[in-house]
């Protein structure tokens, strides 16, 4: 009886031996190729170099980089360190949002498949920069639309729609978009939000984000923001912006499924209506809070 | 019976759990089995950029890019994957070269000036700690040798392509830094600058391939960390002994084969997994780095490079390994 079990134990543990070992072989090959690379002799360089599975660039998408898992852990930590030490590298900060950002990034493409429009967005694919989006058209639509204040946004403040970045360390084609999307609306937020891109401003978005989209950047982001606010600026968001941010996330349609590009011509009060948008807090000159 | 049935089962079990965390070091992307463009016997000889397969006339374009690309964070990024001990390298190449006071020294892709400002400082201080005697006998050797040669005016100008001939009054030590690339070369002046050396170094632009320089011009050639980046290594080898004077020497410092099969994986995953990491969060450059331990890879080991520079035509070739074997000096004599 108890041998029986034994060898049952045994013939378990071969089987998912070999299963992991063919398993292994197609994850594994780049691995192999490369041991095999590392100890070079001259005659196998007169035969032709074998085109080994090393790194192909650009595989999934323009741009994409492959990792394992361990180099994603090591871009994690650097990528922290690197953007506190040095606030301009923008590049790091949007490696440690696709890096962390897995679970957040399917978490919002399921959502954005169970909304038609969302679902749309996801095969059409749209991009928002200058070549998609004409500046000029946007500047002459009329007063008081959604494409008109976005255009009074990127001209007062000198951002333009092309300044977001590409991602590389997103390993799955459909996840990479929705990052992108991500980084391409944060600005359409700051517009539809109403809220300034100064650093009040810019944290309150991010609670929106982080409520909206889960992603441990915006979370990271709407966490040690406020820690650089003045004390003016402080007492305002505690008391007013961030219970805002939070009533109107969770109030609020699911932007991410929202299709931008067809509302410019809308009214921005109906938009925010129809998206359920809380009206932003309006502070008078006097500064009482 | 039993026992050894469950011994095994405890050794296969610990083989699986080994080989499941590997998955933590292997790409999960989708790799399908291409088997790409296999250039069979056309005109366009291939080589190896990394591990990819380029033409050879790409292979140099696609070099200068990369340091063109890493030139501002050069220094800085070496001693981030080296954790500093390539400044131990380089002192010990330099001390195993030891140079005399008057030594004439090329150092090829020497760009940043590492090797230059090392061969300096060595020679100053043995002339500083030479007694006078000693001082004196050095500077008859060397105006006994130099009334032989033509006396031309020493060039100390800065990137030019003409053939440059060496010659130097009295006992001056002279290194003259050569790389292919402008980019390295103006960081190395600034670095000059920076550190007060304006004598005994001169900049030249100039191919490792086909030296803008007159036969029997140097004492030394050192190369430290360039060569594999060179399309031709064996044209490098070459250019080498005929710059070289007749008793000068050829030493070459570059990455090379570890041969304990421990160590060779920690040195492939450290290599794989942890340098281009650094090389994005450093540098922005994640292929530039990519590129370079690939390329270590590609070299010759310590034995195929000794016999390469022994097929140059230099004479009591010998190599030392460093760390292991991480990084290997090679000597040769030109006799």
């Amino acid at each position: 009886m108890g041998s029986t079990c034994i060898c049952k134990r045994f013939s378990y543990a071969k089987y998912a031996y070999f299963r992991r070992i063919l398993h292994n072989r197609d994850i594994s090959k780049v691995v192999l190729n490369r041991n095999n690379y590392s100890t070079t002799t001259n005659k196998d360089l007169d035969e032709e170099p074998e085109p080994v599975l090393s790194f192909q660039y650009d595989k999934l998408y323009p741009g994409h980089i492959p990792t394992t898992l361990f180099q994603k852990g090591l871009l994690t930590i650097g990528s922290a360190f690197m953007s506190l030490y040095d606030p301009s590298r923008d590049d790091m900060i949007s490696t440690l949002g696709e890096t962390t950002g897995y679970p957040a990034l399917r978490w919002m493409r399921q959502k954005m498949l169970q909304d038609p429009v969302g679902r749309q967005i996801l095969e059409e694919k749209p991009v928002i920069n200058s070549s998609t989006v004409s500046i000029d058209y946007l500047g002459n639509l009329p007063e008081g639309t959604f494409g008109k204040e976005y255009w009074k946004f990127l001209s007062k403040n000198g951002f333009s729609p092309d300044a977001r970045l590409p991602v590389h360390f997103v390993d799955d084609e459909e996840l990479m978009y929705v990052m992108l999307r991500y980084r391409q609306v944060h600005d359409l937020f700051h517009t539809i939000l109403g809220m300034k891109p100064n650093m009040l401003g810019e944290v309150a978005v991010k609670w929106f984000e982080a409520v909206q989209t889960r992603l441990p950047m915006c979370i990271m982001g709407a966490t040690f923001g406020p820690l650089r606010l003045g004390p003016v600026h402080r007492q305002r968001y505690i008391n007013t912006y961030l219970p805002w941010a939070i009533r109107c996330a969770t109030n609020t349609k699911f932007l991410m499924a929202v299709y931008f590009e067809k509302h410019w011509q809308e009214d921005l009060v109906e938009l925010r209506k129809e998206l359920n948008i809380e009206p932003a807090p309006v502070f008078k000159k006097t500064g009482s809070s | 019976m039993a026992a050894s049935l469950t011994r095994r089962t405890l050794w296969t079990q610990y083989k699986l759990f080994y080989r499941k965390s590997l998955r933590f070091f292997t790409i999960s992307a989708n790799h399908t089995s291409e088997n790409g463009n296999k250039t069979t016997k056309e005109d366009v000889r291939t080589t190896h950029f990394g591990f990819e397969s380029v033409a050879e006339k790409e292979k140099e374009d696609r070099v200068y890019e990369v340091f063109q690309n890493v030139a501002t964070r050069y220094d800085l990024m070496n001693d981030a994957m080296s954790v500093g001990i390539h400044r131990l390298w380089k002192d010990y190449f330099m001390y195993k070269l030891s140079p005399l006071p008057g030594t004439e020294l090329i150092d090829v892709a020497g760009g940043t000036g590492d090797i230059a400002f090392r061969f300096l400082k060595y020679v100053e201080s043995q002339q500083q700690s030479a007694s006078p005697e000693d001082k004196h006998n050095m500077s008859r050797s060397k105006n006994i040798e130099l009334s032989s040669d033509s006396s031309s005016t020493n060039s100390d100008s800065t990137s030019n392509d003409d053939e440059v001939s060496e010659t130097h009054t009295g006992s001056e030590s002279h290194v003259t830094v050569c790389d292919i690339n402008q980019s390295m070369l103006d960081v190395g002046k600034m670095r000059a600058k920076e550190n007060g050396i304006y004598h005994g170094i001169s900049w030249l632009k100039g191919n490792a391939e086909s030296l803008p320089v007159k036969d029997n011009t140097f004492d030394a050639y050192t190369i430290a960390f360039g060569i594999r980046n060179c399309t031709h290594i064996d044209k490098v080898v070459s250019e080498a002994y005929r710059v070289l004077r007749p008793g000068g020497r050829f030493m070459c410092l570059e990455f090379s084969q570890v041969h304990y099969p421990f160590l060779q994986r920690l040195y492939d995953a450290y290599s794989f997994q942890v340098i281009p990491v650094l090389g994005q969060v450093l540098a922005k450059d994640w292929k530039s780095y990519q590129y370079l331990v690939e390329s270590i890879r590609q070299f010759p080991d310590q034995e195929d490079f000794k016999d390469l520079i022994k097929h140059a035509g230099f004479c009591n070739v010998t190599y030392e390994n460093l760390t292991f074997g991480v990084v290997a000096i090679h000597s040769g004599f030109k006799l």
